[in-house]
């Protein structure tokens, strides 16, 4: 099953949720209500990526975020930042109650993800184009230390505008960093409208295969999906994984999908938030 | 300069696991001497410089100790946003190595003049600017760079420039070195960085001849400012004089000025900066002539001390 994004003649895969994840969705609008504001959208289409990494794929230590054997997940799409935040509350690296702080003064949760403040996020980001280089130093890295750790970064797909991103896949692919995955969250809409408008990536597969990646595409939205592609990795030997992950944007509120307008809002109503959590009720 | 800055990285390397070489796109006997000396710890990484400095950044949070090496217009302005993210505010300890800073490349123009890099690295919290003024210093400051925290930009010169500075004067980054210092009062201090020292010591050497002395600050440091040396010397000083090959917007004399408003209201002595004006260079030659074109040659810094002496004497 899949509808069209924005009127494009683009599919978005629509796939039901279950349970976890729509408890994860209230979480999101937890932090949404905490700060008044936030990037709707880019961190619904985020949901079961994040999920799937933290509850089946990474290697981490909550009680010790600097475990030199974890995992390093870098999300490059920082403003999706309230779907990591919910996982790291979920998995104990911080008490749910921090996500009602998200923006405040005070609190360890940006509207951006900032290392050394917040417990588990392993890079400043927010600025786009900058994970997959820093990314490409770190699994470059582990691999002179002889460390069987592995990186993920997760972009964009606006972010992939970006010429460092392509600077940092020629280099990815120079070095056959096979511990190093991209995952796009692929929701075909940036900030300014559909990708597909403002400036197309198709066709994207060929365009990381044609850089050497090892190449996957999945339903960004099932579980089942995500997890085999991910236990499954390199996808390619001796090669950098890309996994183009088809997201719908604003996943889970019917009012928001595919919706350019839900990319970012602020002066979030509480009548609106509770507009969202009967969104989530409904599915 | 530019040699002995490389040769010390490999040094480095040589003592230090920690120690990582990005190049963008040098020349090759470089690249062969990388797989020589420094095997899986050397990159030359292409014309990517967005990436390289990131990619630095990632190799630092794995605990290296990246030097990335490339022309100093493009380490800087080029990836201007990687460097104040990715270095500056994780405070990283890279090495930003920029060649042919200043008028260094005068012939290939406007495109290659890194004439505002000490100003625009300056302008970066967490950030360390160190211009050296000789290839000695530059061997004295290298050992230094390996257990200094957080970023630092180091600017390069052209190369086989005078040896001026003195071993025992030592080096300590952040700290100025006073190259030669006046006696007596109503002394003139010259404060300078990189190879600016080196025509500025020529000045006072002039300007002594005539009966005016010149204590000269070398300021090799730009970032963080030896602030506390200025001030002391600033405090002797009936006229100061910043040189530096660099723009007068933000570098050097901007520092200077900074400070001693900062921390002399109402007792600042009158200073003159000399430096590149605001514009491209439009003219070519070489970095003598166009230093010379910017009244940065010993002539002109001399000249520059008597007017201000005279215009001091008229007031």
């Amino acid at each position: 099953m899949a509808n069209d994004v924005a009127g494009t003649g683009r599919l978005a895969p629509h796939t039901r949720l279950d349970k976890r994840s729509v408890a994860l969705r209230r979480l999101v609008v937890r932090a949404l209500d905490g700060g008044g504001r936030g990037h709707v959208g880019s961190s619904l289409s985020l949901i079961e990526i994040m999920r799937v990494l933290y509850d089946d794929i990474l290697r981490y230590r909550a009680d010790q975020p600097d475990w030199e054997d974890r995992d390093r997940c870098i999300l490059s799409k920082g403003h999706g930042c309230i779907a990591q935040y919910v996982m790291l509350a979920e998995k104990g690296f911080f008490p749910h109650d921090v996500l009602d702080t998200f923006c405040r003064r005070d609190s360890i949760l940006g509207g951006h993800p900032e290392a050394g403040k917040i417990p588990g996020v392993e890079a400043s980001t927010g600025a786009l184009g900058h994970g997959l280089p820093i990314g490409v130093g770190r699994a470059m890295g582990l691999r002179m230390k002889g460390s069987d750790a592995r990186v993920f970064v997760i972009t964009g797909d606006g972010e992939i505008n970006e010429g460092s991103v392509w600077e940092a896949a020629l280099s990815a692919a120079k070095h056959r960093l096979s511990n190093l995955t991209v995952m796009i969250d692929y929701n075909k809409i940036q900030s300014a409208g559909p990708t597909a408008e403002i400036l197309d990536l198709e066709p994207l597969a060929d365009k990381w295969r044609a850089f050497r990646f090892g190449v996957a595409e999945v339903d960004g939205h099932d579980i089942d999906a995500l997890r085999h592609v991910l236990t499954n990795l390199p996808v390619e030997a001796d090669k950098p994984t890309a996994i183009i992950c088809h997201t719908v944007k604003g996943k889970g509120l019917s009012f928001a999908e595919n919706d350019p307008g839900w990319h970012h809002k602020s002066s979030i109503k509480k009548e609106v938030i509770t507009e969202m959590y009967d969104a989530l009720e409904m599915l | 300069m530019r040699p002995t800055c490389v040769d010390k990285v490999f040094e480095l390397a040589e003592r230090d696991p920690r120690v990582a070489y990005i190049g963008s796109d040098l020349d090759p006997p470089l690249v062969k001497r990388m797989k020589q000396e420094m095997p899986g710890r050397a990159f030359m990484e292409g014309v990517s410089e967005q990436h390289i400095v990131g990619m630095s950044a990632g190799l630092a949070m794995e605990g290296f100790i990246p030097y990335v090496h490339t022309i100093a217009t493009f380490i800087t302005r080029r990836c201007y946003e990687q460097v104040a993210v990715d270095l500056c505010l994780h405070n990283l300890p890279v090495r930003l190595i920029g060649n042919g800073g200043g008028l260094v490349y005068a012939p290939l123009g406007p495109t290659h003049l890194a004439i505002e890099d000490i100003a625009i690295m300056r302008a970066l919290p967490n950030m360390t600017v160190v211009s050296v003024c000789d290839a000695d210093e530059m061997k004295r400051f290298m050992d230094q760079t390996l257990d200094w925290p957080g970023p630092i930009y180091i600017r390069l010169a052209k190369g086989f420039d005078p040896i001026v500075s003195r071993p025992e004067l030592g080096f300590t980054i952040g700290k100025a070195i006073v190259m030669r210092e006046a006696i007596g009062r109503d002394r003139v201090l010259l404060v300078s960085t990189g190879v600016a020292t080196t025509r500025a010591l020529d000045a006072a050497t002039t300007l002594a001849a005539e009966g005016i002395e010149c204590t000269v600050m070398h300021m090799h440091t730009v970032k963080p400012l030896d602030i506390e040396a200025l001030l002391h010397h600033a405090g002797f000083a009936r006229l100061i004089v910043t040189i530096e090959e660099h723009t007068l917007v933000g570098g050097l004399g901007s520092a200077v000025v900074d400070a001693l408003i900062e921390h002399l209201p109402g007792a600042m002595p009158p200073v003159k900066r000399l430096g590149i004006p605001d514009v491209f260079a439009h003219k070519y030659g070489s970095q003598d002539q166009l230093m010379e074109l910017y009244g940065l040659q010993p002539p002109a810094i001399a000249q520059t001390v008597r007017d201000g002496l005279q215009r001091r004497r008229a007031a």
